[in-house]
């Protein structure tokens, strides 16, 4: 297992009874950035609500190993502790919840997991500070509530940002370019950059090339009807940009 | 926080049942030598209560004249509430910690009576408190002590136990007494007009500000008695006071009666901001046990540009029952009502506000947020009445409810009856739950399920919370989380 971030095998899962993962395999290695494509309902979202723990899925095979931790076993919170973070397609509004309320609680409750003391007020304003300049968000942002009244592309670039304050060593970013105007892609694209490292990891999870053309990946999937069903380089997202995804559909399909 | 490995499915579902691990901390009894007059209410037992306290001809008059209009009432059945039946002949209506003789100073109180308060989180001596805050500690049937009595003196502020008004300035008591509240004006009225045994009283001369935040401290702590306090506060021409309450209770099997009666008069320009947290034991998570309160508060705002102000945060008591109110008589003159009421478990509330608009221009605000959690019920009733002379009245009303559970119940019960053309009355609600998606955003983020839910709740009822004094909003932050732990998967 040397120098694998996160290991998944044959999992399978669903909602509702209803199976939508049919064995997925997929390896990521630290500083790698992994694209996942593929037509609606294939199971995209399915495989990143899974992996952070989200109880509306429930998991029926496989096993998924992260940096050396049964992932599949941990809390949702735990997961997020030990560094997996998942921006979020549609993220949720939290009325009268402060930015910085909200995000003084993650950051202290990441700190006790590793039995550190709490963060000092002006620490974590500094904190604060440091992390909006990477996606331009303003200091208002600071005493809003959480995601209430945002834009789109506040709402994305309020992802990222938090991203940045919590440091994950892999992220997962479902449909992070649904909703955003040109602008706000190459801010949030941008944002997703700067935080790169040759220790972290990104899986790039979209319908679309186009986020594809901002944030490079290394390899890329093409999820269908619940399994991996074409590995390839980024040469293979150009391909289905061109082709769309009738020809994948209609190869697998005959296959079965 | 590490978990179980599995996450079951209806997991919100065994939390919920699970609930009340939320231990309530103020549960301990004191053992505290207290002379209990036996159970019953009569005409000889109103006597002997004032006989004990050995209180003039015109009080027992009043006690009497309540008493017998009480025998003519019945309990209210029109909340939205299940009483049980109470025996108002199994109560005992006095109890009191036996004192060698009235202790003057601090040193000669019962050392046990100073630990139970400072258990409470209440210090009587001086030095050690909160500085700007004086206190009131009411035992049972009795104020045990009162702080910075002498400090406030010296700027004519009156703050003492009812019973010593009585005895140092009958004419202040006799005049405002019954005045807001008349013993005629329920059957909890009558009742406690009839036996109320201690509480605060508070005169603020004309154009002062009171310097401290001024506080009454109810416990309640012997067995099978009820707590029959009355506040009166009165602040005359252009004076101000912000005024605490705080409540508990010991952790019993048995339900115990709290029949509590505030009355408050502002005179012109003059302002009052009362505020309260009431934690009384609210039974277990079956039911058993807690505090029956019925309470009636209200204010009079009688000058021009009075204002009155309440707030209270309620998460305690097996049954709720209050409504403070304001008259509003001067032109000019604002009501406010801020609530949060919090009911889990099997916790019944019904509570609200009435608005009185008699004055011209008056104005008045309502916010109250409700949270139910587990199997309780919680209702919003209120009134806001415009009657013809108030030319100009004006009106908000906001109501929200926050359910955290399918098995608990919100209900808002808003009475309109504007009589007057010019008036504007305006009324919003809304209904919310806890998203399952909210919990897990929180959750993705590092943010366990109990502090989510705290954050959530906080964050709900933020609006109040902000009305609260600074020391009491963030006791009353953490009560929220407490009261609510569990009560969310």
């Amino acid at each position: 297992m040397d120098n694998i971030l996160l290991q998944v095998n044959d999992l399978r899962a669903g909602i509702d009874g209803k199976e939508i993962l049919r064995g997925i395999n997929l390896t990521v290695r630290p500083g790698e950035v992994h694209a996942i494509m593929g037509p609606n309902g294939s199971g995209k979202s399915t495989l990143s609500g899974v992996l952070a723990g989200n109880p509306a899925y429930t998991v029926n095979g496989g096993s998924v190993d992260f940096h050396g931790l049964d992932l599949l076993s941990l809390s949702p919170e735990d997961r997020s502790h030990e560094g997996l973070f998942l921006s979020f397609q549609y993220p949720v509004e939290i009325p009268g919840v402060s930015m910085v309320n909200f995000m003084r609680a993650a950051v202290n409750a990441k700190r006790k997991y590793f039995n550190e003391e709490p963060l000092s007020a002006g620490d974590f304003l500094k904190l604060m500070r440091q992390k909006r300049a990477i996606v331009e968000l303003d200091n208002k942002l600071a005493s809003r509530s959480v995601n209430e009244g945002f834009s789109g592309g506040e709402k994305k670039r309020n992802e990222i940002f938090q991203m940045a304050v919590l440091e994950p060593r892999l992220s997962i970013l479902d449909e992070t370019d649904s909703g955003l105007d040109i602008d706000a892609l190459r801010i949030v694209a941008s944002g997703v950059n700067k935080l790169k490292t040759d220790s972290n990891s990104t899986i790039v999870i979209t319908h679309y090339q186009r986020l594809l053309d901002y944030i490079k990946p290394d390899f890329v999937h093409i999820l269908y009807k619940g399994r991996i069903v074409y590995s390839g380089g980024p040469e293979l997202a150009l391909e289905l940009e061109e082709r769309g995804y009738d020809w994948i559909k209609e190869q697998v399909d005959n296959q079965q | 926080m590490n978990q179980d490995n599995t996450r079951p499915e209806n997991q919100s579902e065994d939390i919920i049942k699970g609930a009340t691990s939320g231990e309530y901390k103020y549960g301990f009894v004191s053992d505290i030598d207290t002379d209990i007059i036996p159970v019953g209410l009569s005409e000889d037992v109103v006597r002997l209560i004032s006989a004990k306290k050995g209180e003039p001809e015109w009080l027992l008059d009043f006690r009497l004249k309540a008493y017998r209009h009480w025998l003519t009432l019945e309990m209210p059945r029109w909340a939205h509430l299940d009483i049980p039946e109470i025996d108002f002949q199994a109560i005992s209506y006095y109890a009191e910690p036996r004192k060698k003789e009235g202790p003057k100073s601090l040193d000669e109180v019962d050392p046990q009576l100073l630990d139970t308060f400072n258990r409470l989180g209440i210090s009587l001596e001086e030095q050690k408190q909160l500085s700007g805050m004086a206190v009131d500690a009411v035992l049972d049937s009795v104020s045990v002590h009162t702080t910075n009595k002498e400090k406030l003196a010296k700027m004519g502020i009156i703050f003492c136990s009812i019973s010593e008004a009585v005895k140092d300035y009958p004419d202040l008591v006799r005049k405002y007494l019954g005045s807001v509240v008349s013993y005629r004006d329920n059957f909890f009225a009558a009742l406690n007009s009839a036996v109320f045994s201690d509480g605060s009283f508070v005169y603020i001369p004309k154009g002062v500000r009171c310097p401290m935040e001024l506080s009454t401290y109810f416990r309640i702590n012997a067995a099978g008695t009820g707590q029959f306090e009355r506040t009166l506060i009165v602040a005359d021409d252009d004076a101000y006071v912000s005024y605490l309450e705080g409540c508990t209770a010991p952790q019993r099997d048995e339900n115990q009666l709290h029949a509590a009666i505030v009355e408050i008069v502002v005179e012109d320009r003059a302002e009052v901001k009362y505020s309260t947290v009431q934690n009384w034991y609210a039974g277990d998570a079956e039911g058993r046990g807690g505090i029956f309160n019925f309470v009636t508060k209200r204010g009079l705002c009688r000058g021009d540009y009075s204002k009155l102000s309440w707030t209270q945060v309620e998460t305690g008591s097996a049954i709720t029952w209050k409504y403070p109110s304001c008259v509003l008589k001067g032109e000019g003159s604002v009501g406010e009502f801020y609530s949060v009421a919090v009911t889990n478990n099997r916790q019944q509330a019904d509570t609200g506000t009435k608005m009185i608009h008699i004055g011209r221009n008056t104005r008045s605000t309502i916010v109250s947020k409700g949270i139910s959690a587990g199997h309780s019920e919680n209702a919003y009733r209120g009134l806001v009445k415009v009657v013809p002379a108030a030319s100009g009245a004006r009106n908000y009303t906001q109501c929200d409810s926050l359910l955290l559970s399918d098995t608990c119940g919100a209900h808002t019960f808003p009475y309109i009856d504007v009589q007057n053309d010019t008036a504007i009355v305006e009324h919003e609600a809304t209904t919310s739950k806890i998203s399952e998606d909210q919990i897990f955003y929180c959750n993705q983020r590092g943010i366990p399920t109990e502090e989510a839910v705290g954050l959530i709740v906080n964050g709900y009822a933020k609006e109040v919370m902000n009305k609260l004094p600074m020391e009491f909003a963030v006791e009353a932050q953490k009560l929220l989380q407490i009261t609510l732990e569990n009560s969310v998967g």
